[in-house]
């Protein structure tokens, strides 16, 4: 089980935007009318949207009331699936993925060039304030192994020199492409590249 | 090898393009309506005719699952819920079955929402495949804009909706009954089984959980007959099935091929080869993460299909093969997947959630080289602790890779213990403490 720490500083209001009100109705409408409770997530989703990609407190308290359920129902939800952030992260927010089948494939150098470039340690705000990064589980795109997720896109078949100029374009606040950087557009076999482990990372 | 026409994800490699335009050309939706109107005994036979099995992991036979589902609606409605929270590492296939195939995912979900009475079907899509979800939700409102969703669906006179719903990173969400309670609304935490979802599942009420590639192969199954699929493969592992391989091969990829294809050849002819060459080979981990490992010798003439697999003490599971080479340290891989476990345990069951923890922490020992003799013989016995103590498969995927690690590479596993513990002096804990806030920067 992962340990969640919630932040010190929490706001005190949260209240959703007119747009997000609008969306909420819609997600209510894919749910039985007396199961209003199942939106809890999509709500979340929302909240941390709104709130610069974390979920404060104010926020599960206003879910709450909205879907007519206990507060401790949400915090459950929101402590247990990890990806509700409850501190402030990044607005480059980095995901390495780490799990085995990315790790035979180099992740940890991708790890060591976060520590280098980024923050030593996870989780941290980096020095110009606008990254952050962890480590997180299996991505689900072991076959562009080692990849990462910056906010919601994956960058798929890095090395090292791709994932250092993708780290040093976020921190100049211009990120590149999403996708694979050894030019994939699906995941078939590569037929130019049989080379014994020479140009993969 | 799979011959070219009977492929059927055409578009694995969205060469064809993904919209319903293209999709249509290549025979999706063509005739649901007759399909549909042969009925419920028909449908539910050919496909047990076909004996295709689960994709998801578990390899239940589908056709047997439908047949579970009350024949007639009662006071409950019936529900359709698809697994698209593929989280297993070494897997990737649903992921391409959504951007690149979803007309095939939707055609399946009408044609199995009709044969178990469900109006409504849930996608449960992982967090994570955002963009995923999206063109998802695209290849949706296109099959809406022409009819072949909503009401009097494709002119089959059977009104069928479906929505999207995301998971937020639980691993133990792609369980059948953890998933219904994600959509519920609660913690992924696992139901205790019987009742089976079909009897009482989402809401309560009857529910079909089926995995993405599952629902996505039946409509070419109706169209082309039981019989044909069945033909493939050897019985009772019949069909295509894509496989994942990644790690260390020349050429990662995700590939359809017949079932019981050798694995040298899927790794020889479709990956390119193991980096360094057949003989470089190590192990593999067949079917994802949670199947114990096989060594070289035993690779050198696998098949790989469900019964095969379990011969050798392994599985297929999602077809997701890790392929791991003479350059890695074996037991740290194994160590990184067992930190995989204890990271995603639910923390239901007490064997599973401590257990987990234990495990990962003599493995991370034994690669810092700092574990005992004695810490091996511990570690076989946790894992014979949890298996068949948790209330899900999870205590069995998390105990399983460790134990075919010490089945096939205990000499490895030796090789980095010592006689005595490096460090005698006992720990100065406080007797009752929360082992989890002790490691708090490992978890």
């Amino acid at each position: 089980m992962s340990v969640k720490k919630i932040h010190d500083n929490q706001p005190k209001e949260f209240k959703f935007s007119d747009e997000n009100l609008k969306k909420v109705d819609q997600i209510l409408k894919k749910y039985p009318e007396k199961n209003k409770k199942s939106a809890v997530m999509p709500l979340l989703y929302l909240a941390q949207r709104q709130n610069d990609n974390w979920i404060p407190l104010a926020a599960m308290k206003y879910i709450a009331n909205y879907l007519a359920m206990p507060y401790i129902s949400v915090y459950e939800v929101a402590t247990f699936y990890t990806m509700y952030n409850l501190a402030p992260v990044g607005k480059h927010f980095i995901q390495v993925c780490t799990t085995t089948p990315c790790l035979l494939r180099g992740a940890d150098k991708i790890v060591k060039l976060c520590k280098e470039n980024i923050s030593p340690n996870e989780n941290e705000i980096s020095k110009k304030g606008n990254c952050s990064w962890m480590e997180v589980e299996c991505l689900g795109a072991c076959v562009s192994a080692p990849m990462l997720q910056i906010n919601d896109d994956y960058y798929e078949d890095l090395d090292e020199k791709s994932t250092k100029e993708i780290l040093i374009s976020l921190i100049n606040d211009k990120p590149l492409k999403p996708g694979s950087y050894r030019g994939r557009k699906n995941t078939s076999p590569e037929k130019n590249l049989i080379i014994n482990g020479e140009k993969h990372a | 090898m799979l011959k070219k026409e009977n492929r059927i994800f055409k578009n694995l490699y969205n060469e064809l393009g993904w919209d319903i335009e293209n999709s249509l050309k290549r025979d999706d939706w063509k005739d649901t309506k007759d399909l549909i109107n042969k009925g419920r005994e028909w449908i539910i036979n050919e496909v047990k005719t076909s004996e295709l099995r689960g994709r998801g992991g578990a390899g239940f036979s589908t056709g047997l699952k439908w047949s579970f589902a009350p024949k007639e609606v009662g006071s409950r409605p019936h529900y359709l819920v698809i697994n698209a929270d593929e989280s297993e590492p070494g897997t990737c296939k649903d992921r391409d079955i959504l951007r690149f195939e979803p007309q095939k995912l939707i055609e399946g979900c009408l044609i199995a929402g009709y044969t178990v009475n469900a109006h409504v079907c849930y996608i449960y899509i992982r967090g994570e495949y955002l963009n995923e979800g999206k063109r998802l939700q695209e290849a949706i409102d296109q099959a809406y804009a022409k009819n072949f969703l909503g009401k009097n669906a494709c002119g089959s006179g059977w009104d069928f909706d479906i929505h999207i719903h995301y998971g937020a990173g639980a691993y133990i969400c792609g369980e059948e009954t953890a998933l219904l309670e994600s959509i519920e609304g609660n913690k992924g935490q696992p139901r205790l089984k019987p009742p089976f979802p079909a009897l009482v599942g989402l809401y309560g009420c009857p529910t079909i959980v089926n995995n993405v590639e599952t629902v996505a192969v039946v409509p070419t199954i109706l169209r082309r007959g039981g019989k044909w699929f069945a033909s493939i493969g050897r019985p009772k592992n019949t069909g295509t099935k894509i496989f994942c391989i990644s790690g260390n091969v020349n050429a990662p990829c995700n590939v359809e091929e017949e079932m019981g294809i050798p694995l040298k050849d899927l790794i020889e002819k479709h990956a390119g080869g193991v980096v360094g060459g057949w003989d470089n080979l190590q192990a593999v981990i067949p079917g994802g993460s949670s199947m114990p490992l096989l060594p070289k010798k035993v690779c050198d003439t696998l098949t790989m299909d469900f019964d095969s697999l379990i011969e050798n003490k392994s599985g297929l599971g999602t077809a997701g093969v890790v392929v791991i080479n003479k350059d890695q340290d074996i037991v740290e891989c194994m160590a990184r997947i067992a930190r995989f476990y204890k990271h995603e345990s639910c923390g239901q069951c007490t064997p599973c959630r401590e257990g987990s923890g234990w495990m990962w922490r003599i493995l991370d020992r034994v690669v810092k080289r700092k574990a005992t003799f004695s810490d091996i013989d511990l570690l076989s016995d946790v894992t014979k602790q949890i298996e068949g103590h948790t209330i899900c498969a999870f205590g069995e995927g998390s105990a399983w890779p460790v134990q075919g690690l010490l089945r096939h590479f205990r000499k490895e596993v030796e090789s980095r213990c010592r006689e005595e513990p490096l460090i005698k002096k006992k720990l100065n804990n406080p007797y009752l403490v929360d082992q989890h806030l002790l490691e708090n920067k490992n978890a």
